[in-house]
């Protein structure tokens, strides 16, 4: 049951990343790279990091993917279609890179050993039975990793100001 | 007497009576809601209301529902006919699934085992719901952009501001509900109000009225209906919409009500949860116990059919209370200029929440440390700095405007009574 739902929601994510190449109006490749986000978010909940698939929902697919549709809708209103995919030298470096690193992912993907039974997979379950879904996470990332926590949030912050900073002086 | 989770063949059949029958209470409830709402506004105008299919117009949903299928299905030419006919599916599939998580009576026993009355208890449980909540805004905006039309794309913009200005109020205001469950499954929330002898309504006041406010924005009811505002956007994102795909987004928009007082009805009024400890129930070590005794030991809990019953209707009577608010403020207050909205979210209501979620973390942090059991005196202290900081926000939005200005208007008024009647006489 679980291999199955695995093929039908990796089928549907590896169809909206091509869907988001391929269609002819953003909005449309903005609805596929959500329906691979949202099938992304099911193969984690296969996984059972469940805490996981509802952040990449609510993060990516609620919010970053909100601001998108926004920012499209406000800047491309005629539903206009122009073909920018050029036949040339580029795009045939594009493609065998492409190939390169599928190739490559399929010789170590085949290669590893892919049972679920790691090293850490014990040390996960103890840490879930004791703290919760949420908490196995929350726990080391508000001790053992606090600071690199908090140096990423000030990351964040100073990338808003900057922002904010170059927005003001273009109106002026 | 020993009681164990419902197992096997059984347990499939009962989560096939949940599901089926969670679906049709929810589809229920919607279309009375929508018949609530039109009875309402019409006692609050002084009219009748659709009165004439049914005793009390009782049958009219159904009327409703007949015609929006008969009705004729038009799409615009200039649309973009696959996103048009998406739109409504979006808005109404997140409304119809979120209910999933929430628990809505104590457990059941039946001579198969315990049956849970939630459908789905997992353990992320509030994420889910905020998770499929924040993609209803997909359908609303894809409606009124695909109408091709410059209201309902003016609606589908203010639409897609707007909810995700409140979200950030909502996810805030969530987050001290979280800090003092200490756990994001519904379950788990209902059994610590049960454990702290009072509703997280009173612990965390400020919390509920911000959570109100935001549920208000998300689910685009008055006064932060800006996204439909049928005085200036003609109807918003479904302007464009007939029939049954109109009737889509109207089911939507209500189950989004519905789910929402069910949803403060948990975190904020107990859920399920009666006054008293008799009903109190929650799977603990494989046991369902009613709490723990003095010297911390498992008190098992006796679940009951009655129980159950009384306990589904005490979460009925909270979610009605809610449904009856959403449309009591519609058919009282009118509706928020567009700039006031975004003031509002981001100035007023960010800055409090994320204020509150300081102050709550402290206590907490203090009323730990100090080793105040988990108990009535640790809610009673939470209580008082809660309601010291609800005061201070409600004095702050009103600045002399409602509650000091209407005191100041009527003495005002006495006074010039007094002043111009001598006045008057003397002529």
């Amino acid at each position: 049951m679980v291999t199955f739902l695995f093929y039908v929601f990796a089928a549907v994510a590896v169809g909206g990343a091509i869907g988001v190449v391929i269609s002819r109006s953003p909005v449309g490749s903005l609805l596929s790279m959500i329906a691979t986000l949202g099938s992304m978010a099911a193969i984690f909940v296969l996984l059972e990091a469940h805490f996981l698939a509802a952040i990449q929902i609510i993060v990516y697919a609620g919010a970053i993917m909100v601001l998108f549709l926004f920012v499209i809708m406000l800047l491309n209103l005629g539903h206009d279609y122009q073909k920018d995919l050029k036949v040339g030298a580029f795009s045939l470096v594009s493609f065998a890179t492409v190939g390169a690193m599928a190739y490559v992912l399929s010789r170590q993907l085949g290669a590893a050993d892919l049972s679920d039974s790691g090293p850490g997979a014990a040390a996960i379950d103890a840490a879930i039975a004791q703290h919760g879904v949420v908490g196995a996470i929350a726990q080391p990332l508000y001790t053992t990793y606090v600071v690199p926590f908090e140096i990423t949030g000030i990351l964040l912050l100073v990338a808003i100001v900057g922002a904010l900073v170059l927005a003001k002086k273009n109106v002026a | 007497m020993e009681f164990q989770p419902i197992s096997g063949i059984w347990a499939i059949v009962a989560m096939s009576l949940k599901v089926t029958g969670m679906f049709t209470v929810l589809m229920l409830v919607v279309a009375y809601t929508t018949l609530a709402e039109r009875r309402v506004s019409a006692w609050i105008q002084d009219r009748h209301g659709p009165n004439r299919v049914g005793p009390f117009g009782l049958l009219q949903p159904i009327a409703d529902g007949l015609k929006s299928l008969l009705k004729e299905e038009t799409v615009p030419a200039t649309a973009s006919r696959v996103f048009f006919v998406l739109a409504p599916m979006l808005v109404l599939a997140p409304a119809l699934v979120t209910f999933a998580v929430i628990p809505f009576a104590a457990p059941l026993p039946t001579p198969a085992g315990v049956v849970d009355m939630i459908v789905a208890d997992i353990p992320i449980g509030i994420l889910y719901v905020l998770a499929f909540s924040s993609l209803a805004v997909y359908g609303v905006v894809l409606g009124g952009w695909a109408s091709n039309n410059k209201y309902a794309f003016l609606g589908a913009l203010r639409a897609s501001a707007q909810m995700v200005s409140y979200e950030v109020a909502l996810g805030l205001s969530l987050i001290t509900v979280l800090m003092l469950a200490g756990n994001v499954t519904l379950t788990e929330i209902v059994w610590q109000q049960q454990q702290l002898g009072m509703w997280f309504a009173f612990p965390l006041s400020l919390a509920f009225i911000l959570f109100v406010i935001s549920a208000f924005a998300e689910t685009n009811r008055l006064p932060f209906d800006m996204a439909e505002a049928e005085s200036e956007l003609i109807t918003g994102y479904h302007t464009e919409y007939s029939a049954m795909k109109f009737s889509a987004f109207m089911i939507g928009e209500f189950g989004h009500m519905v789910t929402a007082s069910a949803l403060m009805a948990t975190l904020f009024l107990g859920g399920w949860d009666l006054p008293g400890t008799w009903d109190n129930a929650f799977w603990y070590d494989g046991q369902l116990i009613k709490g723990f005794a003095a010297d911390g030991t498992v008190v098992l809990a006796s679940p009951a059919l009655w129980k159950t019953l009384a306990t589904f209707g005490g979460f009925a009577a909270k979610t009605g209370f809610f449904l009856l608010l959403f449309i009591w403020i519609r058919w009282t207050l009118p509706r928020f200029r567009y700039d006031q909205v975004m003031a509002l979210g981001w100035k007023v209501m960010l800055p409090t929440a994320l204020a509150y979620v300081m102050l709550i973390g402290g206590s907490i942090l203090v009323l730990d440390e100090v080793g105040v059991p988990w108990g009535f005196s640790y809610g009673a202290a939470l209580t008082a700095v809660s309601t010291v900081a609800t005061v201070g926000f409600v004095f702050f939005l009103d600045r002399g405007r409602t509650i000091t200005g209407a005191a100041a208007q009527y003495a005002q008024k006495v006074e010039v009574k007094t002043i111009s009647q001598p006045a008057s006489a003397g002529d």
